[in-house]
């Protein structure tokens, strides 16, 4: 810009990719226009405000557990706990506030703590998590995915000694009535979800601490020599993902009334697949929170639309599967254009 | 046509959207000749290539091989055709043996109980007599991460010899190499030379070039601007071809007045036994300390270690009179130290990320509001001031930094580096890669920081860049200091002298 270029020096690659780069970033608005109006028209009860208000408190808690992934995966690891993350914090929450009268109480003689007691505990275990994810990925070096595969399986543990593999049900109506009720029309959940998005969209865009985590995903070398502190700032990428997950935990109990230990299951998956479809690139340092909500909505309207058109269980995981594919295939294409 | 080249590519236009990459280009290669490719960065060198290289086709024009019209689709269809490449940056397999490495994809094989299975004790005679021929001492079996660059280019071109090319074609085959290694590498050209094999040289060392090619062909913008023998060239008419401007003088005139002593080093020893040892020196305010010798000194090893990338086991380090220590570059940034590496790629650019956000990542904190809010009026204008300054040629500072030229990038980076107001700066071989033009536009820049009281420690394995830019050269040699020598009474035989003395 502040050039005195008189040669036509601009690479050929630049206008192309550039405008490969818009048309991708808006095909997933796109994609998701049409998946909303084709099953709209085909099937009239996929547009009532019910199941609109459904898919989108739905949506809120994936919503949150994808805004936790997507750290990870922005610094070129991934956290294979989330699911199970969540299972354990919708437990543990769950468990503090089941109603007075309930025959299964988990604790007998528990007073009537106020909601927001659990929800911060769920929090403060899912941050706890994280950053010993996070201690694990960044000072042992062990790779993200094997390191988060063993916390899967650790708090999957964790979940089912805490359970004892019973379901958690009777939860008090002013924890159920967080998730169900609504303000000004505005579900809850969505106006929660909307207050995560909102944080995490600034913290991506305008902090320092979002600037590193783009830069540690672009080049990890390159931010180290610039003198960003990679190893702490992984850890804080973890913890702020595990507070996010105790946050989707509570959350989600509150939302179906319970909680079990098989709760969660898959829903990390499910999250790095929204993101992927969302533009973030599973190569690192690539990724902004207008597509990771676009990629959740995709996901969630598909799920709701397959059942509502009365699409069998099983063809709906093969559909979805193929999506996942498609997504990162799309994915990868963009990063060779690059080259 | 006759058969006295044994190439013609001829009148090649190729075109991207909005840039005409190849204008009208015909060159002309004869058998048993070295033929040198010289222009700036984004002259068409490299798209010319391709389109040889069957990675481009040609909007126009075509490629005659051996008396006749060829078209190649992909890059195995030159290589089929005798037309090998030996890339700028080298990817072999790093974890396979040599052998495996040149004959990937085509294993001699042999049937055991009928089954076709790779015969390695082919291979390994194969590989021997190949390398035997070109005098190339390395074992077929060795693991190619083993290898130093210079060895694993050998390999290169032992496979390049393997497919039998008649065409070679090397992109800065000397980037990376000492000027012993240089010389090996001239050994194998003269001898490919001599078996009738003609090789396509791209280079920015005109002195090299100078060296070794029979004719030379100048690219400027997309276009040819002649082809001479070697012998009616010299290293000013070169330059003058290719920037199409008068260049007077490779090195910006500087006068320094190297004020008090800024830094100290004592004693400095890396916790590697292999790596440098009992290195002691000190930096004068303003003064370009240059630092020479053979790749493999550890003058990389050194100056890392001194900005908290690598540990040491002992040794002091002053500035201003105060011991510091520095264990992460987070520290040396503190101090008021910064160090543009050596390989812009892998530890220097983020290639997805903007330039904006390229040149701010050193400097975030000092744009912050509430010591966590990136203030983007602030830190905005210092960028474009910072592009402004350093003449950094981008679209908008918005561009992913990966679509600049090298020497852009390398600016940027200067950038970066400038925005946290050092006083120390590191510069390892800050002109690799980068062609003439953005290689003095650097040495400006270094000497206008001299002149504002900037320290500067610059590796260089250029003899020329070294003695041209410093005032004091400290030699290393197998990781130790081998001697200083004055800037002024510096040549490239007492530098040779120094680099090789433990050697």
């Amino acid at each position: 810009m502040a050039s005195t270029n008189t040669k036509p020096k601009t690479k050929p690659s630049l206008q192309t990719s550039e405008l490969k780069a818009i048309l991708s970033n808006n095909a997933i608005y796109m994609v998701l226009l049409i998946l909303f109006l084709t099953i709209g028209i085909l099937n009239k009860n996929f547009l009532s405000l019910s199941n609109i208000g459904n898919i989108l408190r739905i949506s809120s808690v994936r919503m949150i557990i994808a805004l936790g992934v997507s750290g990870a995966l922005i610094t070129r690891g991934t956290d294979l706990s989330a699911g199970r993350v969540v299972a354990l914090t919708a437990c543990i929450s769950a468990s503090l506030l089941q109603r007075p009268d309930y025959a299964y109480k988990i604790y007998e003689n528990l007073p009537n703590l106020p909601i927001i007691l659990p929800i911060l505990l769920a929090i403060l275990i899912g941050t706890i998590i994280g950053i010993i994810n996070g201690s694990i990925v960044a000072y042992l070096k062990v790779p993200a995915f094997i390191a988060t595969l063993g916390m899967q399986v650790i708090v999957y543990g964790f979940a089912c000694i805490y359970t004892n593999a019973q379901p958690i049900g009777g939860l008090r109506d002013d924890f159920t009535n967080l998730a169900s009720g609504s303000i000004f029309l505005i579900p809850n959940l969505v106006l929660i979800a909307a207050i995560i998005v909102a944080v995490i969209w600034f913290m991506y865009n305008h902090t320092q601490f979002g600037k590193y985590i783009y830069a540690i995903g672009g080049n990890p070398s390159a931010a180290e020599v610039s003198g960003v502190k990679v190893e702490p700032t992984l850890v804080k990428v973890y913890a702020l993902a595990g507070g996010l997950y105790g946050l989707a935990g509570a959350l989600l109990a509150a939302r179906t009334g319970g909680a079990t230990n098989n709760y969660g299951l898959m829903y990390e998956l499910d999250a790095i697949a929204a993101c992927t479809i969302g533009g973030v690139s599973t190569s690192g340092g690539i990724g902004r929170v207008s597509g990771i909500i676009t990629g959740v909505l995709i996901f969630e309207v598909l799920s709701n639309g397959l059942v509502i058109l009365g699409v069998s269980a099983y063809w709906q995981q093969v559909i979805k599967g193929i999506i996942i594919i498609t997504a990162v295939a799309f994915d990868i294409r963009k990063y060779f254009a690059k080259r | 046509m006759t058969q006295e080249h044994i190439l013609e590519m001829q009148n090649i236009s190729k075109s991207f959207p909005g840039v005409q990459a190849l204008d009208n280009v015909t060159l002309k290669l004869k058998p048993g000749t070295v033929h040198a490719l010289v222009g700036e960065n984004g002259a068409g060198k490299s798209t010319l290539m391709k389109c040889l290289f069957g990675l481009y086709t040609p909007d126009k024009g075509h490629i005659i091989l051996d008396g006749k019209t060829v078209e190649f689709k992909t890059a195995k269809d030159a290589i089929e055709n005798g037309i090998s490449m030996i890339h700028q940056e080298l990817q072999p397999i790093p974890h396979r043996s040599v052998m495996e490495n040149i004959w990937l994809g085509r294993f001699p094989t042999k049937k055991i109980i009928g089954i076709s299975s790779v015969d390695h004790k082919k291979m390994y005679k194969d590989t021997k007599t190949l390398m035997e021929e070109l005098k190339i001492d390395i074992n077929p079996t060795t693991l190619v991460s083993k290898l130093s660059v210079s060895q694993i280019q050998a390999v290169e071109i032992a496979k390049a010899v393997s497919y039998k090319s008649k065409i070679i074609i090397m992109d800065e085959p000397t980037s990376s190499l000492t000027e012993n290694e240089v010389e090996n590498l001239f050994r194998i050209i003269k001898d490919l030379k001599a078996h009738g094999v003609a090789i396509i040289y791209i280079s920015h060392k005109i002195e090299e070039i100078l060296e070794i090619a029979d004719e030379v062909t100048i690219m400027r913008d997309g276009k040819k601007i002649g082809t001479w023998p070697v012998q009616e060239l010299t290293i000013d008419t070169i330059i003058t071809k290719m920037v199409g401007r008068e260049l007077t003088h490779r090195f910006p005139p500087r006068k320094s007045i190297p004020g008090e002593t800024i830094m100290k080093v004592e004693d400095l020893t890396s916790i590697n036994p292999r790596s440098f040892k009992n290195v002691t020196f000190d930096l004068k305010r303003g003064e370009v300390l240059g630092i020479g010798g053979l790749v493999g000194a550890q003058r990389t090893e050194l100056v890392e270690a001194i900005f908290g990338i690598r540990n040491i086991s002992k040794g002091k380090i002053y500035i201003k009179g105060q011991e510091v220590t520095i264990k992460h570059p987070f520290d040396a940034k503190q101090k008021g130290l910064a160090l543009l590496t050596e390989d812009r790629r892998s530890t220097g650019i983020f290639p997805m990320l903007s330039v904006e956000e390229n040149v701010l990542i050193a400097a975030l904190h000092k744009y912050l509001k509430l010591n966590f809010i990136v203030d983007k009026k602030t830190s905005s204008e210092a960028v474009k001031a910072a592009v402004e300054k350093l003449q950094i040629k981008t679209p908008s500072i918005k561009t992913q930094i990966q679509y600049l030229s090298g020497g852009n990038q390398q600016k940027a980076i200067f950038s970066r580096w400038l925005l946290t107001e050092p006083e120390i700066l590191i510069l390892d071989e800050p002109t690799r890669g980068i062609d003439v033009g953005a290689k003095y536009e650097i040495y400006t820049i270094i000497t206008d920081l001299t002149r504002q009281g900037k320290s500067i420690i610059m590796i260089s394995s250029e003899m020329p860049e070294l003695i041209g830019m410093s005032d004091r050269i400290m030699v290393m040699c197998e990781g130790k200091v081998s001697g200083f020598i004055d800037g002024k009474r510096a040549n490239q035989e007492t530098i040779m002298k120094y680099a090789t003395q433990f050697a």
